[in-house]
């Protein structure tokens, strides 16, 4: 009888063919899928050149031209140039041209790409996100990503679990942002390094989708390795109709052992923001000092499903976002773009003086579509807040939720949903 | 491997944001890249640093994006090692894999300066700060993950592996 394991210990030990595995100890696994992105891709190619003339699956290779598109300037453009002609030779199944694309990490899930029990490597750090649907899923570097495209498997140092018990049910104009912000608020962003967060107990079964996408997604925001959930009626759901191939979910064990519990009420949590310049720096919003904004940008892999835009669009139906503002709304993939057409989102942020983007990483990362001046402040629902991140040095961005952000384009300073709606 | 260089001492949580700003990642030349290492945390790194030097610094060095352009970045700058209380688990493996030496001490107090001379051998496991006199033990690599550093990177040891393989 093999020991007792986590769900990421489950997962691992089946993709390294073992029967049990333990913190501590390194495998080699097998690799359901390995992703890259415009930016990581380029230096990927270049290397696995230099190791192989073929990948080892086109149909376990998904690239996603997302960060620098539509091309922001000429570099970019050659780079996106370099993936492209790379995925025609190689004849890549899973290439997502501008048009066709979304965000990776909003896309992959959408597109019924990852699936539970699965191992992916993104060289993205945000890859954690499918933890969301039960799969084991990590950032790496694009040196992994050339190696994985030629051999298929990679090297892991199985990590320790942190179990997250959610117990309760999040009241109304709080989502899977605050909670993951409350949970990095609470362990800081090197609380969970080297580490898997397993989320459990009764609180998740209220839990959308959408908020596990988010909150997953900023696992590594906690320095965590991944962010995984149980899998349950509410994952079956989602990928029905998405998901075409047969996988094998996973349940953690009994028993199973977990360095530290941390427990979370949902029912308490109350929109929060994170302070620049570190995520952890979590207060509620409801005790910020009166702070004017200058840019809010609504989107990204953290917050850019319908939803989100949802929450948005009850925010600003018949609202003027604030004449000191900048909104900048950005679906995170076509087919999200096309639902917030369909469901009239889009015309309540035009009607409410907000901008409307085609999908891209964009301003997140500092890239284009939304850079800041010096002195400038935004409120994000993007996932970092570090100095410089999203253009001046002297720039700062407030981490928040979809309906804080909302909420705070329409009055032109830090503000909770309640204020408005 | 025995290398002796100047310490460059920063703090806690040392992003990737500030080792590369994303605002220069339309390229991947890490010797154009080096040119805007630790920009937005220190401007006088990229026209100052000198091959062989060391960056020491407390927790957590290389949080956020996974992006390879940091550590192919210090490395191209001329960065012998970086020594940290800790390391982001990306970061740490990326430099493993481009033959970047990283030196984890644990967390604790490191009573090293900025300017000091460090003095590393990687091969004895010990470092001393020439400045102080003190010296410290350098933790061994774990299992294969020796095997990839003493190739050179995990390229190297791909095609060692494949090579076997054949």
């Amino acid at each position: 009888m093999a020991r007792a394991m986590t769900m990421t210990e489950k997962i691992f030990a089946a993709h390294a063919g073992l029967s049990e595995v333990q913190p501590g100890q390194l495998i080699k696994a097998k690799l359901d899928l390995v992703l890259g992105n415009d930016i990581t891709s380029p230096p990927a190619i270049k290397e696995f050149e230099q190791i192989s003339d073929k990948v080892f699956d086109k149909d376990k290779i998904v690239l996603v031209p997302d960060h620098f598109t539509p091309n922001k300037d000429i570099k970019s453009a050659e780079m996106a140039k370099t993936m492209r002609e790379f995925a025609r030779k190689q004849n890549i199944t899973h290439y997502f041209e501008v048009g066709r694309m979304g965000i990776e990490h909003v896309l992959l899930p959408e597109q019924g790409l990852v699936a539970p029990g699965e191992v992916i490597i993104g060289a993205d750090s945000h890859t954690c996100t499918y933890g969301a649907v039960g799969a084991f899923a990590t950032g790496v570097g694009s040196t992994d990503m050339a190696c994985a495209m030629a051999t298929g498997e990679t090297w892991f140092k199985v990590p320790a679990s942190i179990k997250v018990e959610l117990t309760g049910k999040l009241t109304k104009w709080v989502s899977g942002k605050d909670v993951v912000l409350t949970l990095i608020g609470m362990i800081g962003v090197d609380g969970a390094r080297y580490q898997s967060l397993e989320f459990a107990g009764p609180g998740v079964a209220s839990l959308t989708m959408t908020d596990r996408l988010t909150i997953s997604n900023m696992a590594i925001e906690a320095g965590a390795k991944n962010g995984i959930f149980p899998v349950d009626s509410i994952t079956e759901q989602y990928l029905t109709g998405r998901v075409k191939r047969a996988y094998t979910p996973v349940a953690a064990d009994p028993g199973a052992e977990y360095i530290r519990t941390i427990t979370i009420n949902l029912e308490k949590l109350t929109p929060v923001v994170a302070l620049p310049h570190l995520p952890e720096n979590v207060r509620p919003v409801s005790e910020m000092a009166l702070t004017p904004i200058n840019q809010v940008i609504i989107g990204s892999c953290t917050n850019g499903r319908i939803e989100d835009l949802a929450q948005a669009a009850a925010i600003f139906d018949g609202k003027q976002v604030h004449e000191d503002v900048r909104a900048i709304i950005i679906p995170g993939s076509q087919d999200v773009y096309l639902e917030a057409v369909k469901l009239g989102y889009v015309e309540i942020f035009v009607k409410a003086g907000a901008v409307v983007s085609t999908p891209t990483c964009g301003p997140c990362l500092g890239g284009h579509m939304g850079i800041m001046a010096k002195g400038e402040r935004a409120v994000a629902t993007t996932n970092r807040n570090f100095r410089g991140r999203m253009g001046h040095v002297d720039s700062e961005v407030y981490l928040a939720s979809p309906a804080v952000a909302a909420a705070s384009a329409v009055l032109g300073r830090i503000a909770g949903p309640e204020e408005v709606a | 491997m025995r290398f002796t260089g100047k310490v460059w001492r920063y703090g806690d949580n040392v992003d990737t944001d500030v080792i590369i700003p994303a605002r220069y990642l339309n390229t991947a030349d890490m010797k154009e890249l080096a040119l805007h290492a630790m920009e937005d945390i220190d401007p006088t790194f990229a026209g100052k640093v000198k091959e062989g030097d060391m960056i020491v610094a407390g927790k957590n060095f290389g949080c956020g994006s996974s992006r390879e352009h940091a550590p192919g970045a210090l490395k191209a700058a001329g960065v012998a090692c970086v020594v940290a209380e800790s390391f982001a688990r990306i970061f740490y493996r990326n430099a493993i894999n481009i033959g970047l030496p990283l030196i984890e001490l644990g967390e604790g107090d490191i009573n090293i300066k900025a300017g000091d001379m460090l003095a590393v051998d990687l091969a004895a496991g010990q470092a001393e700060n020439l400045a102080s006199g003190e010296k410290f033990a350098i933790p061994a690599l774990p299992g294969f993950i020796q095997d990839i550093a003493q190739a050179g990177g995990l390229v190297p040891y791909t095609q060692q592996l494949l090579a076997k393989k054949k």
